[in-house]
């Protein structure tokens, strides 16, 4: 059974060539890219069930489909890993686009790039079962690359609209930003290791690099810009924002579950390098931290229901930063899980909700939709209620909980990253109760004109059942994990409170939050009003509104300086050069077709001053 | 003998096609098709027998062919194929079907002459690539030139004139610094040996002191960057393409490149080791100049084929890093760029002619919104700017990265900054996709899509750029052979 493991990647791959190249109706779109989807999935399971009953001697599954090419000692490849790390992000992408497939069947019909969608989809799929199941770094980077392609193209995947192309773009760019880095620390592995296969790296590695070394600290530096720029983390977060132009599922699969977890998913697989570098590790708990504060401001301040979604993704994916970063490895890869799970569900629930408003964004100009949209307003409320951390219930608490446990117990875990933790629980609290709210309580504001179907509701239930059901694995989770991945404790201090009393504070702190969105943003509107219009309010407001000012920074930093230098470079000064001596030879040619007057007098006072000239030379040389 | 039936071939086809079109245009086109062909056909014939897998392995010239010309001199028609040679051989063959092909449609005047002049530059760059003999191998370069200078000036838009007589200066002028250099190295090799020769296995032990090799290898290398062209020689190639159909930029910028950096890897690398090593690390500087200086340039022309042209400049750029890199990994990576590069860029020039010939216009502000209307030919045009974006999966990613990674091992700032310039490239193929294809269609255009022989050759290349891009071995394989030749540069 685990030999069928190549066709996991292999049949959306396919089927995203078949999309694109052949023309076919709306319902045979429809009907290949899902059921496409749909196999990978099945075979997945198929093969995670397989693996897990008849474990592999080695603890890993290896399948070399042919060597990509070999030369001078660099032999890469096309070959898929299946560890149970890797089989844990298998599954929950294939599964998690499945569901976002059998969604997109409904939420795009009509659109006269249906097609042209599917194939996108199907090709991200494919490219991101590609990463995650790579044996090497360079088939990762092929994964990597392809997935940031297909984010570009599905986030301008309303083409008509510049503003939707300027989105892809940034994205692609301030991705591929990172990669450059990444990629220079692929240069730098193989020329200090002598191989580019993940796991021969990691033992070479720990042989030839002592603990804090340098060539350790680079390439695991290296390989953090990498997966800063794909998770949308400090000082790359970005693109994120501006990705929500993209349509809602496409959020929903690339911009929350799967992609911009791929930089978790590459520090969790690369931990060994990480535990050599402690100083690269702990700049991703730093960064982490400061991300997930960072964000969680900006989604408080956000009008635009996606908007908000999207600054909340970035603040989760900041946790799973802050996770890997202390050593609570484990906890990161639950997170990543258990955030697939309710932030998929949240971006679906959001697409109806936009849908049946008719495209209405702004969340200020909804309301009251819970009786309007029963089903969505439930389902939206558990995923919400998950994100945010509800105790003992939802599977984000359980995610959750841990993180802020690690963050204080693991290796790396302080009293102040705790705190920092902690702080990002109230405000994840808060943000989601305020959309909750203004979204489907109070007021009723704009009429629904459009009531999702089932292929929209069905994936919204399951993902509703998973952001429950997802948390109660955590223990048989963490253990299966722990032959890869495990957590790596504090072993220098011993920590002064236990893990029951941090969940417990998580708790309260959730509460906090929980209250105080009601009374801001419930019973009493016109206290935030009041708050966001004082002046240092509503200076915090803007700045918080416009991501910290980071996109004016970086448009003065470095868009507007390369615009600049192309535009006055745009005739190629170089050239300038040429045309100059081209321009000297017109002018000789001028100045010596004026000699050629054709007066004998004047040629015959050349012909006497040049003989003078020469037989003055001949005298007084 | 199969390697001169290789170029005859295609002289006689050229000398066929020309009166022909005086009967009816299509004839012209059918014999300079199958004349192509044909060479295609036996230079696959070759790719079974002397490079398939029942092929004895180790080094030696694959197919050889040696006649003595002007004896008096040491001059030989002498022609010899080793693996390199022969990749180089085969994408020319490739990409000439390909410009014969789109020019059925594109080419309404002159047509014999065109055909004439396009199979002439087949067999002059065939020449090229096949010479072992120094005299010869001057005169096919030369031979090159004359014929292109026509199909800029005849077959080209506005401002033709100015921009072949640029081409023709620039490649002209540095041509006879190569002559001058050739010379010198003969009468050196006699100086030393006392036999006048001309032959490349004989020079290539040539004794030279360095102040002089310095002098002889910088003769050759002025010819060699003008041609590739390399920053700051390149001026003239933004102004041809600018001006010249989109076949001959194909030629003009797939094919003229890979003999230029063919010629450096044959003939400068081996001739003056020690100059090269010399003179590489400003060869380096310029080259990671050139690939970034030309992707910004590329993000600001609005001139399609302008803007094709620095893309493939900055691609070139690469294959200048990896050429002087000093390291194998770099050079097989060259290779592959080179050959990448041709299938690319060329397919990218091809795209440009095909949206001028539905618009009417190369400038790219008056395009907008062409996916709405030809959405296959748009998709094409999306996939060519990925590929020379150096998307992973396509062939020049894994030229480009293959030239990194070698350079790496040396020089790490050189390959730090030249893989900024990869990051580069992404800006000016987005604008590409952006302003050509997306966008709304202000014009309310209705357009035709892709005709069959545009869908069929382009999908070909497509296939090639995948083939290249997730299966390289063969054509690294065959490199392979090349190293029994020059084993020092190869190792």
């Amino acid at each position: 059974m685990l030999r069928l493991l190549w066709l996991v990647p292999a049949i959306p791959l396919a089927s995203a060539l078949a999309l694109a190249v052949l023309r076919l109706s709306q319902k045979t779109v429809a009907w290949l890219g899902t059921c496409s989807i749909t196999a990978s999935s099945v075979i997945s399971l198929l093969v995670s069930i397989s693996f897990l009953n008849a474990p592999p001697a080695s603890g890993a599954y290896t399948q070399i489909l042919w060597r990509w090419f070999d030369v001078n000692g660099l032999r890469p490849e096309i070959a898929l890993y299946l560890d149970p790390l890797s089989l844990v992000m298998m599954v929950v992408v294939a599964f998690v686009s499945f569901l976002i497939h059998l969604y997109s069947t409904e939420f795009m019909s009509g659109d006269d790039g249906y097609g042209r969608f599917f194939a996108y989809m199907n090709l991200f799929v494919g490219c991101m079962l590609t990463l995650v199941l790579a044996n090497n770094l360079l088939l990762l980077y092929l994964g990597w690359e392809g997935v940031g392609l297909c984010s570009y193209l599905l986030i301008g995947f309303w083409y008509r609209d510049p503003a939707n192309g300027r989105a892809g773009r940034k994205a692609f760019i301030v991705t591929r930003a990172g990669d450059t880095a990444m990629v220079i620390g692929l240069f730098l592995l193989f020329h200090d290791l002598g191989t580019l296969n993940i796991q021969d790296l990691m033992h070479r590695a720990v042989l030839q690099w002592p603990i804090g070394s340098s060539g350790a600290l680079a390439a695991a530096f290296l390989l953090l810009s990498g997966a800063v720029g794909k998770s949308a983390q400090l000082p790359l977060q970005t693109w994120l924002p501006d990705a929500m132009a993209g349509p809602t599922p496409v959020s929903a699969l690339i911009h929350a579950a799967t992609m911009v977890t791929a930089g978790v998913y590459l520090i969790a697989r690369t931990h060994t390098l990480y535990s050599l570098a402690p100083q690269a590790q702990f700049a991703a708990a730093v960064i982490g931290a400061a991300t997930l504060l960072m964000a969680g401001f900006s989604a408080l301040t956000q009008h635009d229901l996606k908007r908000v979604l999207a600054y909340s993704t970035i603040s989760q994916i900041g946790y799973m930063f802050l996770a890997l970063g202390v050593g609570a490895w484990p906890a990161a890869i639950f997170h990543f899980m258990t955030h697939a799970f309710f932030k998929a569900l949240l971006f679906l629930g959001a697409g109806i909700v936009i849908e049946s408003l008719g495209g209405e964004h702004d969340i200020f100009r909804m309301g009251g939709l819970r009786q309007k949209l029963p089903v969505t307003f439930w389902t939206f409320l558990v995923a919400g209620c998950s994100l945010a951390g509800l105790p003992l219930i939802t599977a984000g608490a359980f995610s959750k909980g841990w993180i802020v446990w690690g963050a204080y117990s693991a290796a790396n875990g302080s009293a102040e990253l705790w705190v920092v933790a902690l702080a990002g629980v109230f405000l994840t609290a808060l943000y989601t109760f305020r959309m909750i709210f203004l979204v489907f309580f109070g007021q009723q504001n704009s009429q629904v004109t459009r009531k999702p179907g089932p292929a929209m509701v069905i994936p919204c239930l399951i993902l509703a059942f998973l952001s429950i059901a997802g948390g109660y694995i955590r223990t048989p989770f963490a253990s299966y994990l722990s032959t890869v991945l495990a957590w790596n404790p504090g072993i220098t201090r011993s920590p002064s409170f236990g893990e029951m009393f941090s969940e417990a504070i998580v708790a309260l702190v959730f509460f906090l939050g929980l209250c105080l969105a009601y009374v801001f943003f419930l019973r009493r509107r016109d206290y935030s009003t009041v708050l966001a219009s004082s002046p240092a309010g509503s200076v915090l407001h803007r700045f918080w509104f416009s991501d910290w000012g980071m996109d004016w920074l970086y448009d003065h930093l470095f868009v507007r300086p390369v615009v600049w230098i192309a535009k006055v470079g745009k005739g190629d000064p170089i050239d300038g050069f040429y045309a100059g001596v081209g321009r000297l030879n017109e002018i000789a040619w001028r100045g010596l077709s004026l000699s050629q007057s054709g007066r004998l007098r004047w040629y015959a006072a050349a012909v006497a001053a040049g003989t003078i000239v020469l037989i003055g030379v001949v005298i007084f040389s | 003998m199969i390697l001169g039936w290789l170029i005859v071939i295609l002289i006689a086809g050229g000398l066929i096609a020309w009166p022909l079109a005086r009967l009816h245009p299509l004839l012209s086109r059918l014999i300079a098709l199958s004349a192509v062909t044909l060479d295609l056909a036996l230079a696959l014939v070759l790719a079974t027998r002397d490079f398939g897998p029942g092929s004895t392995a180790g080094g030696g010239w694959r197919e050889e062919l040696d006649w003595s010309w002007i004896p008096q001199f040491g001059i030989h028609f002498h022609l010899g194929m080793d693996g390199l040679s022969f990749l180089l051989v085969l994408l020319t063959l490739f990409l000439g079907v390909v410009a014969v092909v789109v020019s059925w449609t594109e080419i309404a005047t002159a047509v014999g002459f065109y055909h004439f002049n396009l199979l002439l530059i087949l067999a002059g760059i065939l020449g090229v690539l096949l010479s072992l003999d120094l005299f010869l191998f001057y005169f096919s370069w030369e031979l090159m030139l004359v014929p292109m200078y026509f199909l800029i000036s005849v077959w080209g838009r506005e401002r033709r004139t100015h921009a072949a007589v640029k081409f023709f200066l620039f490649t002209q002028l540095s041509g006879l610094l190569m002559l001058i250099a050739l010379l010198a190295l003969y009468f050196a090799h006699h100086q030393a040996t006392g036999i006048y020769t001309f032959e490349y296995q004989d020079l290539l032990g040539t004794p030279l002191d360095p102040h002089r090799a310095m002098w002889i290898m910088l003769g050759f290398l002025a010819a060699f960057a003008v041609k590739l062209p390399a920053f700051p020689f390149h001026t003239w190639l933004p102004d041809a393409c600018a001006e010249a159909s989109a076949a001959s930029n194909l030629v003009l910028a797939s094919l003229m490149a890979a003999t230029a950096a063919y010629a450096m890897i044959r003939f400068l690398l081996p001739l003056f080791p020690e100059a090269v090593h010399t003179i590489s690390p400003l060869m380096i500087v310029l080259a990671v100049i050139g690939i970034l200086y030309s992707a910004i340039l590329a993000f600001s022309q609005t001139n399609l084929m302008r803007l094709v042209a620095y893309a493939s400049i900055g691609h070139l750029g690469f294959v200048l890093l990896g050429i002087f890199a000093g390291n194998s990994l770099a050079l097989r990576g060259t290779v592959m760029t080179v050959i990448a590069h041709g299938v690319s860029i060329g397919a990218l020039f091809l795209v440009a002619g095909a949206v001028e010939k539905r618009v009417q216009s190369r400038e790219i502000d008056t395009m907008g919104g062409l996916w709405d209307t030809i959405p296959c030919l748009s998709g094409v045009g999306l996939f060519f700017a990925l590929a020379a974006l150096g998307l992973p999966g396509l062939g020049d990613f894994i030229g480009e990265f293959l030239i990194l990674i070698g350079t790496y091992q040396a020089h790490i700032a050189a390959a730090a900054v030249a893989a900024l310039g990869v990051l580069a490239a992404t800006f000016y193929a987005l604008r590409f996709v952006q302003y050509a294809f997306q966008g709304t269609n202000i014009h309310s255009w209705h357009l035709p899509d892709l005709a069959a022989h545009e869908g069929f050759v382009l999908g070909v290349l497509i296939a090639v750029l995948l083939w290249l891009g997730l299966y390289p071995q063969p054509v690294l394989q065959t490199l392979a052979q090349a190293a029994s030749h020059a084993p020092a540069l190869w190792r």
